[in-house]
Parts: structure tokens; sequence; C-alpha cells
């Protein structure tokens, strides 16, 4: 292993690397003249331990954001191995199209894996057969019905990213810049398997699913703020039912602390349609429906 | 560094592991992926016709600081792409399919609901701070043509489409750390899903199958690109008028 490459490479996706280290120079000249420098970097006693003083105490919170996000990971990805294990994809575009999304699913789910365990906490886990796992279609289900599920499962996680986003704000490691980097993906899949469904894109209001429970609010039963699931436990903020997520027809956009929501159908100087301005904006979800029975909770094995 | 000796002979590889082979190639993708979408962008934007120099590209405009300099970002971006698809919408002779003006039109409204709201959200929460109109410069890009062909030196408008979606979703993911305030992440959020739902479109128009592609999403990690504001900024010059500063985004 080469020290310095590595120190770079961790540069590039913790910027803040050199400065959990002493300081950049301080770590150079406590390594001394390159030989030496050579000869510790070899050393694995000396990384350990100067990785483990680099990182001591940045793991938190948000792990159970990880976990959360994993645990739908972990959905979707055994969704899609039992949507092309069942022989129903056409050959083509469109089993090229699953496949591709399902490769990026089990990517998201070894990533967040291997990232809440360098955290040092344990993540979760499934298998086809056991932990967190699609609840199979009935004896019988379609392409079609396949690819529905397919939407409401990309749909959903895009807007449970948004939701707990915020949690993430500041956290080590660039978590926040991962999570919107798997964010972006889940709705770009989303868009593909609308378009292969013949629905627009992006969520509408002509959407044939759009009274679907994904695309509206609420739970059904109100749960804890602590769930397990394949092998872990994490914590989940309280479901806020005086603040049920928007719906996908809402128009009041960016309230604030201290301002409230723009009309961005009305007021935004020049005139938009309803649709046009409710289509503009994703909404977010609170975990608590998402993991609720009417959403990814009810997928679950 | 006189931390508790450990065995480290799996420690250190453990802990290196999973944040150095993935993001290696992450890095690698993000990095030459961000050329390459920068290399069309540039092309275009030193297309031989736009050789005069307005006066005002002398003047460096500060993006500013903190979240405003964030939404003030994100402005600047939206004005962009609201006035590419604002030309394309408007357009007396397309080369477009019916099907794909219906679905512009959709799309240039989204955007120009973007930058409107963020116009509106930056005039309520810091007055006086908005970014002004910026200019855009499309002289790179051949609306006549519906994808560049073999030796042509302009950008088709599904080219242009492309790029600017991408770059709009790398730009999103890379500020989002440079967010404080909870409120405006979310709304950040809200709208980089609807950019990248509006780039897998445009991809797939292009090159059916191509709404996550390998050149844009990392095969083996899973994720979608991040770029700095300044990084952004450097390839949007191609097609602002103005020259800005995103230097203090965030800061």
């Amino acid at each position: 292993m080469n020290f310095f490459q590595l120190i770079d490479q961790l540069a590039e996706v913790d910027p803040d690397v050199l400065d959990r280290f002493d300081s950049r120079r301080a770590v150079f000249n406590s390594l001394g003249t390159l030989a030496r420098r050579s000869a510790l970097a070899a050393t694995p006693l000396f990384m350990g331990a100067l990785f483990q003083k680099a990182y001591a105490g940045t793991a938190s919170v948000s792990t159970d954001v990880l976990n959360y996000a994993l645990t739908l990971e972990l959905l979707e990805a055994d969704f899609y191995r039992q949507f092309i294990a069942s022989t129903l994809i056409p050959g083509g575009a469109p089993a090229a199209a699953i496949a591709k999304i399902k490769q990026h699913e089990d990517a998201h789910v070894t990533l967040l894996t291997s990232t809440i365990r360098t955290l040092g906490v344990t993540p979760v886990a499934g298998t086809s057969t056991t932990g967190v796992r699609f609840k199979a279609l009935p004896a019988g289900a379609t392409y079609a019905n396949y690819l529905a599920v397919a939407q409401v499962l990309e749909d959903t996680g895009v807007r449970a990213y948004k939701g707990r986003a915020a949690e993430l704000i500041g956290a080590p490691n660039d978590l926040l810049t991962i999570a919107l980097q798997i964010h972006s993906v889940e709705a770009r899949h989303a868009a593909q398997i609308r378009t292969m469904r013949g629905q627009l894109p992006w969520i509408n209001n002509n959407d044939d699913l759009k009274t679907d429970p994904a695309y509206l609010n609420g739970v059904r039963n109100a749960t804890g703020t602590s769930l397990t699931l394949g092998g872990a436990t994490f914590a989940i903020p309280a479901y806020d039912a005086t603040k049920p997520s928007p719906l996908e027809s809402n128009v009041l956009q960016g309230a604030t602390a201290a301002a409230a929501a723009v009309n961005t159908a009305t007021a935004l100087g020049t005139p938009y349609t309803a649709d046009d301005a409710a289509a503009a904006f994703d909404e977010y979800l609170q975990a608590a429906e998402v993991v609720d029975a009417s959403r990814a909770g009810g997928l679950l094995a | 560094m006189p931390d508790t000796p450990r065995p480290i002979g799996s420690d250190a590889p453990q802990l290196a592991q999973p944040r150095y082979t993935p993001i290696k190639r992450r890095s690698f993708f993000m990095y030459a992926g961000a050329t390459a979408g920068a290399t069309a962008l540039v092309l275009a934007g030193c297309s031989k016709d736009s050789d005069t120099t307005p006066a005002s590209t002398n003047t460096t405009i500060s993006l500013g600081t903190g979240d405003v300099g964030v939404l003030n970002y994100a402005y600047a971006l939206e004005q962009l792409e609201a006035a590419f698809y604002a030309q394309v919408k408007g357009l007396t002779s397309t080369p477009l399919s019916p099907a794909e003006v219906t679905y512009f039109t959709q799309v240039a409204a989204h955007e120009a609901i973007h930058r409107d709201f963020l116009r509106a959200a930056i005039n309520r929460d810091a007055p006086g701070k908005l970014l002004q109109d910026l200019t855009p410069n499309f002289s790179g890009i051949d609306f006549t043509k519906r994808t560049m062909a073999a030796g042509d030196s302009k950008l088709g408008i599904l080219d242009a489409a492309k790029a600017f979606e991408d770059l709009g979703v790398a730009a999103y993911n890379g500020a989002g750390k440079l967010i404080k305030s909870p409120a405006y992440l979310v709304i950040a959020g809200q709208i980089v899903s609807v950019e990248a739902r509006h780039a897998a479109y445009v991809r797939n128009l292009i090159t059916p199958g191509s709404f996550a592609a390998d050149d844009q999403v990392d095969a083996t990690t899973g994720l979608d690109k991040a770029l700095t504001p300044s990084t952004v900024i450097a390839i949007m010059g191609a097609f602002i008028t103005q020259k800005l500063d995103a230097s203090t985004v965030g800061h």
C-alpha cells in the first residue's frame, strides 16, 4: 500500500483529512527524510495509529441515517433480483435498463455497508432469504405489475433521501455528499422506470399511480423511534403528525423558520400552471412515513 | 502519535479499504467524466463565432458568501438553463420531434420556475444580495441541429441539454455540503432530483438506455457526480457573458 497515494485519495473524498492530522507539514516533518518516510509509511502500526487518531470520534448519529438508507437500498436490490429472476423482463433494452439499475442498487448496498462498518456501527443486512428483503409479489404478477412497484420504490427512495439529508449537515467524511450522489441516481432510475411505463419522467398530476400511498402522506400506524431490521437497530425521528409531508401536488415551497413559503404557481411574477409548479419540485417524506406499512415498510418480507 | 498500539495488520487496511478502492475509482470517473463534459462545453464556448468579448467580462461578479452564495450559485445555474430552454421552446423551426417539443416545453417551465423561485427566495431572505440577471452566450450551440454530427463544431440542442442537466445535478450534489440551513438543503434536494429526471430523459433521447450510464454514474460505487462551485462556474463561463466568482460560496 502506498501511504502517500492513500492520503491523496482520502483528501479527494474528505478534503479535511489533512486537517485531521496535526497538519500536513507536521505529518511530513514527523516522518523526516524520504527514506524514513518510506520505511515508516510501510509500517502498518504507524498507519493505524495515524488514522485512528485522525478519525477518532467522527462516527455519530449519521449512521442511523445511513442504516435507514441502507434498508431502502437492500429492499430495492432484492426487488430487482426478484424482478430479474421472474424472467418477465423482455430482452434487449428493458433487460439492460433493469440490469443497470440493479447494478447501482447493489453498489449502493456495498458502499453504505462498508461505510457504516468503517464508522464502527453494525450495518443492516439482508440476503434473498434473511434480513431486509422484498416481500414477493403474488403469483401471477406481470411485467407491468413489477414495473409499477419499481416506480413506487424509486420515487419513494427519492423522497426518502430528501427527508433525512438535513440530518447529515456537518457530518464527517462527506456523508452528505455521498447521500446526495445516491439520491440523484435514484431520481435517474425513477425517470427511466417511468418512461418504460409510458409515464412522464417527473412526478405529475397525470400519473396513473398518483393515488398510490407512495405519493401521499401520513402514516397508517404511528411507529416508534427505533427500528430493528436485518440484525441492526437504528433510530428514526418520531412521526410529526402536525407536519405531514407535502403532497406531490404542492406548490408552496421554500418555507424557513423565519419566512413563509413561496407559491410557485402564482407568486413568482410570471404565472405558471399548478401542474408545472408542482412538477418542478419533488417532495420529501418523513422517515416514519417511508417505513410505514403503507409504503416501503409494507414491501418488506 | 503515541496512540495505543493495535494489531494493525488487519486494522489499517480495513479502515482504508472501503474509503480507498471505491473512492479511487469514483474520483477517477468523476474527474474523467467532468473533463469529458467540460470539454464538450468548452469546445462550444470556443466557437470561432464568439470572438467578440463584451467589456462587461472585465468585471468579476461575486456570487456572495454563506447560504446566500449557494442560493445565488443555484440561481446562476437556473438562469442559464431557463434561458436555454426558453430559446428551444421559442424556435419557429425546430429539429426536435413534436413529442420532444412537448416534453421540452415542460422542462422549460420547470427551469423557469426554479429560476424565479430562487430569485424570490433570495429577495425574501437576503434583500439586496440577489445576483444580477446574466446574459447567456449560446453561440456554441446550433439550434438547427438535434444532435451534433461528426465534424460539427457546435453542440446540438440535445447535447447542450444533456450537458446542462448533468452539470446541474453535479453542481447541486457538490453544493449540498456548503449549505448550513436545513430548509435550503431540502429545497436544493427538491430541485436536484427534478434535474436528474430531466438529465435521464435527455440522455435517453440521445442514446436510449443511457439514463445513468457509466460516464455519469460510477459503475462501482453507484454514485452520481458532485462538482465544486468553482469547477461548475468555470464550465458555465463559456455560456455566460459575465464573469462569475464562486470562490466564497458557502464560506
